[in-house]
């Protein structure tokens, strides 16, 4: 289903105006978007909230400078003044841009119940259900906080190389928030679902994620300060692959890559794993997180295996960045909004299954630490050093998980740790997480089985 | 200025809370704003991309009673308004009564605060902001030999108008402000022995930034860190650079938000007027320095802003309020009510963080630590401060303190306490403070703290 947001004739003069004065590209990105979102906290609904936005951003190329202005709204007074404000300090010849010609992509998350036809009440009730749940986990449960969003982004792009193509993703998403408290310990448990999908993604039992939430806050006020030190630390499955996400996936973004800012630039071809390794980047993943038909520049999306058996075998492009590497883009130009340039971007990034039951990699280790999710990261692309924050963790002894952990920190440099992985779990899952980067959160898939590293540091409270 | 004047923008805001009335709304209030901004990127002595842009919108919240709804949208045009209005009022009707909530009272005049817009920012042209972050690219590769690049450097202006009208108010409230920003990442070394440095300034207009200063920062920063180690884990006496006790002054701001008081999310809940930090802090919400970027006449739902003293003596003399938490435990509000902009209803937050500097440099704060961490980056903040019970553990690096002075460089360690704890162990605060854009606007020195666990080999 194709969208449009703008009369191509219209969008046809706005191209040739961008290139008025000079310019070796042009493009005009045209979005629509609303969104609703309900909360309930305290087991009171509140700040129910709509919003609706629109409007272009214009950007012509010129070598390797881009020149970028927008505009709220779609009027064409506004639009050619946009062209005109970004082109501003160009002054070379004029240059006609191509025939405007639409290409068809069928997005890979069809959407069954869109959710804005949904009464609101139904909504209400949801988050009603998942609050009850979570306070009937057990009497330690002192605050619930669960909420609901759903949004709907339509785009439309079109470019001088003639590149008509449109793209609409709609996305649903339930969060709990869970605050447990006994004997002035307090903690909290965190759980979310979420997919590019419409509310067909709610039927079922979405209730579960508030048992799981509760059962996580319950469970961290047992838990003992994290030791610290050097060990080796098994990663759990799906919100587990954040950690692949930040210490490897960031670092594999053509921009860090081509100003020397990433630990893997010149390292193509080599093994920076070992051979039990592959993973990949896939935007075209049906109804997950990141995907979408198109990424933000029209590039159609598609899976790209950035590391093969062990081996480094790809970048991830955009096209501004793919030019400069004469390659094509791999589907990775992606942009918060009209409001931003785009960059290069991860979508569905993921460690592919292995062969190993997470059992197994937990049995073969007599003593560390199991991480199970994490509150957050971040990775100094340049030196590869990062950061973890662990949100539920366990010791590992003699094969088996016993005592929770609180305050654990996993810390470490990813060309070491990514080296360091010896064992892959069969028990694949995908979560969904929001990742900012030049000042810019896009919707982003992780993913992974459970993952062992061989050795890492643990920093805890716990000081020896 | 952007395309709508200030009496557009009044006038804008003014139909909004008509429309909201009359889809049987009993109050609204609504916010509107226009922007004008621009980016500049550049990256070895050339323009990576130049960013122009103009936005406006409006955000409007509408109450029936004692229930609150919110909508947001782009759409200025008289359609639009009516609609934004509309959808306000009918989301008003989902949410479950709240007795505490409504307007802001319109008493108390607006706060005069001097200089939030400096002209010169409309004065600087495209090509001038561009030559200054070339000049803060050149000041980090001027620093040292050994800085090998840049990542980038950034420069980035807004110049804004707000309106603000209600159904309490006869007339709209109005202000406008200018801010910029510019920074740096310098490397330096080579691939085995990579390091980074950030340095930056924030001010009201181009004309207020040194970008020499800002990238000799960002290029010192990263040769100090080359030939770093893993310290060894410790508990021990530690000085935290002036940006790292920002982040943890945001983090103490945001605990000391009354609706993360009232919900039982901060770890000062129930602590008002005990004693729990070091009489070296004096710590206060200032949102009236025309320094602080967060200044402004009066806060997201029209209370004048304020100055609010939040410790001093040791002890914790009040929590930030907007009109929700005020009426919620019969408090005062103290013009803490913000927006990130139009497009989020207002929440309490602090406005500008100010640490009271104490005497004495840099250098002499190391030497009273006499053995120790100076702590000069830290990193996974997000992720590793719990703000419910204020127990943290993030990854940090830095230089060792030897014998009273700098030694040598130290990363990938953690430092692990407990927020409150860490108030409690501050010796001294240097005696020069700066402004710093993380953890929201915070202006603080650098801090002593006695006792810290570092988490290394």
């Amino acid at each position: 289903m194709s969208v449009e947001l703008l009369d191509a004739e219209l969008a046809s003069r706005v191209l040739a105006r961008s290139l008025e004065r000079g310019g070796d590209f042009a493009e005009v990105f045209c979005e629509s978007r609303e969104g609703f979102a309900l909360q309930v906290d305290e087991s009171r609904v509140e700040s129910p909230q709509r919003g609706a936005e629109r409007g272009a951003g214009v950007r012509v190329v010129s070598g390797e400078v881009s020149y970028f202005a927008h505009v709220d709204g779609l009027a064409e007074d506004d639009l050619l003044r946009a062209a005109e404000a970004a082109t501003a300090a160009l002054a070379a010849g004029a240059r006609e841009p191509r025939q405007l010609k639409a290409v068809e992509v069928a997005s890979p998350s069809p959407i069954e119940i869109d959710p804005a036809s949904v009464e609101p009440e139904r909504k209400l009730e949801l988050l009603r259900e998942a609050d009850q749940r979570a306070r009937s986990a057990g009497d330690a449960v002192t605050q619930v906080s669960a909420s609901y969003s759903e949004g709907s982004r339509r785009v439309q792009i079109f470019n001088s190389d003639g590149l008509v193509a449109s793209d609409e993703r709609t996305r649903v998403r339930l969060g709990i928030q869970v605050v447990a408290a006994r004997d002035g310990v307090v903690e909290t448990g965190f759980e979310t679902l979420g997919a590019t999908q419409g509310w067909e993604l709610l039927s079922g039992d979405p209730g579960r994620i508030a048992d799981q939430a509760a059962a996580k806050a319950l469970a961290l006020l047992d838990a003992g300060p994290a030791p610290a030190g050097e060990t080796v630390v098994v990663v759990g499955g799906g919100f587990g692959g954040v950690l692949f996400h930040e210490m490897t996936g960031h670092g594999l973004e053509s921009d860090a890559v081509q100003k020397d800012a990433s630990v893997y630039a010149g390292r193509m071809g080599e093994m920076v794993a070992q051979p039990l390794l592959t993973a990949y980047d896939d935007g075209s993943m049906p109804g997950e997180w990141g995907s979408g038909a198109i990424d933000d520049e029209g590039t159609p999306s598609r899976r790209t295996a950035v590391i093969e058996e062990g081996r480094l075998t790809s970048f991830l492009y955009d096209r501004v960045r793919a030019g400069h590497d004469g390659t094509e883009s791999t589907g990775n130009g992606r942009r918060e909004s009209f409001r931003h340039l785009p960059v290069p971007r991860m979508t569905n990034t993921y460690i592919a299954p292995g062969d190993a039951t997470p059992e197994e990699i937990i049995a073969d280790v007599p003593d560390g630490f199991y991480a199970v999710s994490f509150g957050g990261g971040q990775v100094e692309p340049a030196s590869g050093d990062f950061v973890f924050g662990v949100s539920e963790g366990y010791l590992i002894e003699g094969g088996k998980v016993t005592k929770p952990c609180r305050g654990a920190t996993l810390i470490g440099n990813c060309l070491q740790a990514l080296n360091r992985i010896d064992a892959v779990g069969s028990d694949f899952e995908m979560k969904t997480g929001f990742c900012g980067k030049s000042g810019q959160t896009v919707p982003v898939g992780t993913g992974q089985g459970h993952v062992r590293i061989a050795g890492m540091t643990v920093g805890g409270t716990a000081v020896s | 200025m952007s395309g709508e004047g200030p009496a557009d923008l009044a006038a804008a805001a003014g139909r909004a809370v008509e429309a909201a009335v009359s889809a049987g709304a009993s109050d609204a209030e609504v916010w509107a704003e226009s922007t004008r901004e621009r980016e500049v990127r550049v990256h070895a002595g050339e323009v990576e991309s130049l960013t122009q842009a103009t936005g406006h919108g409006i955000g409007v919240r509408a109450w029936i009673g004692a229930r609150t709804g919110y909508a947001y949208g782009t759409d200025l045009s008289d359609e639009g308004i009516r609609q934004l209005g509309a959808g306000a009022a009918e989301l008003a009707g989902l949410a479950d009564e709240d007795e505490h909530a409504g307007p802001a009272d319109p008493g108390g005049d607006p706060a005069t605060v001097e200089g939030l817009r400096d002209p010169e920012i409309s004065a600087w042209s495209a090509e001038r902001v561009v030559e200054l972050a070339k000049a803060v690219e050149r000041g980090a590769l001027d620093e040292d030999d050994r800085v090998s690049s840049v990542e980038q450097a950034v420069y980035v202006d807004v110049d804004g108008r707000v309106a603000l009208a209600t159904s309490l108010r006869d007339e709209p409230l109005g202000y406008e402000a200018s801010s910029c920003y510019a920074y740096t990442q310098a490397m330096a070394g080579a691939a085995d022995d990579r390091q980074t440095g950030l340095g930056f300034g924030v001010g009201r207009s181009p004309a207020s930034l040194d970008p020499e200063v800002i990238g000799r920062e960002a290029g010192a920063e990263a040769v100090s860190m080359l030939g770093s180690s893993k310290p060894a884990s410790r508990s021990c006496p530690a000085v935290l650079a002036d940006t790292v006790a920002a982040s943890f002054a945001g983090f103490v701001g945001g605990a000391l938000c009354a609706d993360s008081i009232q919900r039982g999310r901060s770890p000062f809940a129930g602590r008002l007027g005990q004693e729990l930090a070091s009489t070296a802090l004096v710590l206060t919400d200032d949102g009236l320095d025309p320094d602080g970027l967060s200044s402004a006449p009066f806060d997201g739902e029209g209370t004048p802003c304020r100055r609010t003293p939040l410790i001093e003596g040791g002890r914790l003399l009040a929590y930030l309020h907007d009109t929700y938490t005020a009426r919620r435990e019969g408090a005062s509000p103290t013009g803490n009510a913000f927006r990130s902009s139009y497009r989020s209803a207002p929440s309490v937050s602090t406005s500008n963080l100010v640490v009271k500097p104490g005497a004495g440099t840099l250098e002499e704060l190391v030497a009273e630590a006499e053995a120790g961490v100076f702590v000069t980056d830290v990193a996974g903040l997000h992720s590793g401060v719990n703000p419910v019970t204020g127990q943290f553990s993030v990854g940090a690096s830095g230089r060792l303190i030897k014998g009273g002075e700098l030694a040598e460089p130290v990363r990938e360690f953690t430092i692990a306490g407990d927020l409150v704890e860490l108030l409690a162990s501050i010796r001294s605060c240097g005696g020069h403070s700066r402004w710093i854009p993380f953890g929201g606007s915070v202006k603080t020195p650098p801090l002593l703290v006695a006792e810290l666990a570092i988490g290394g080999t």
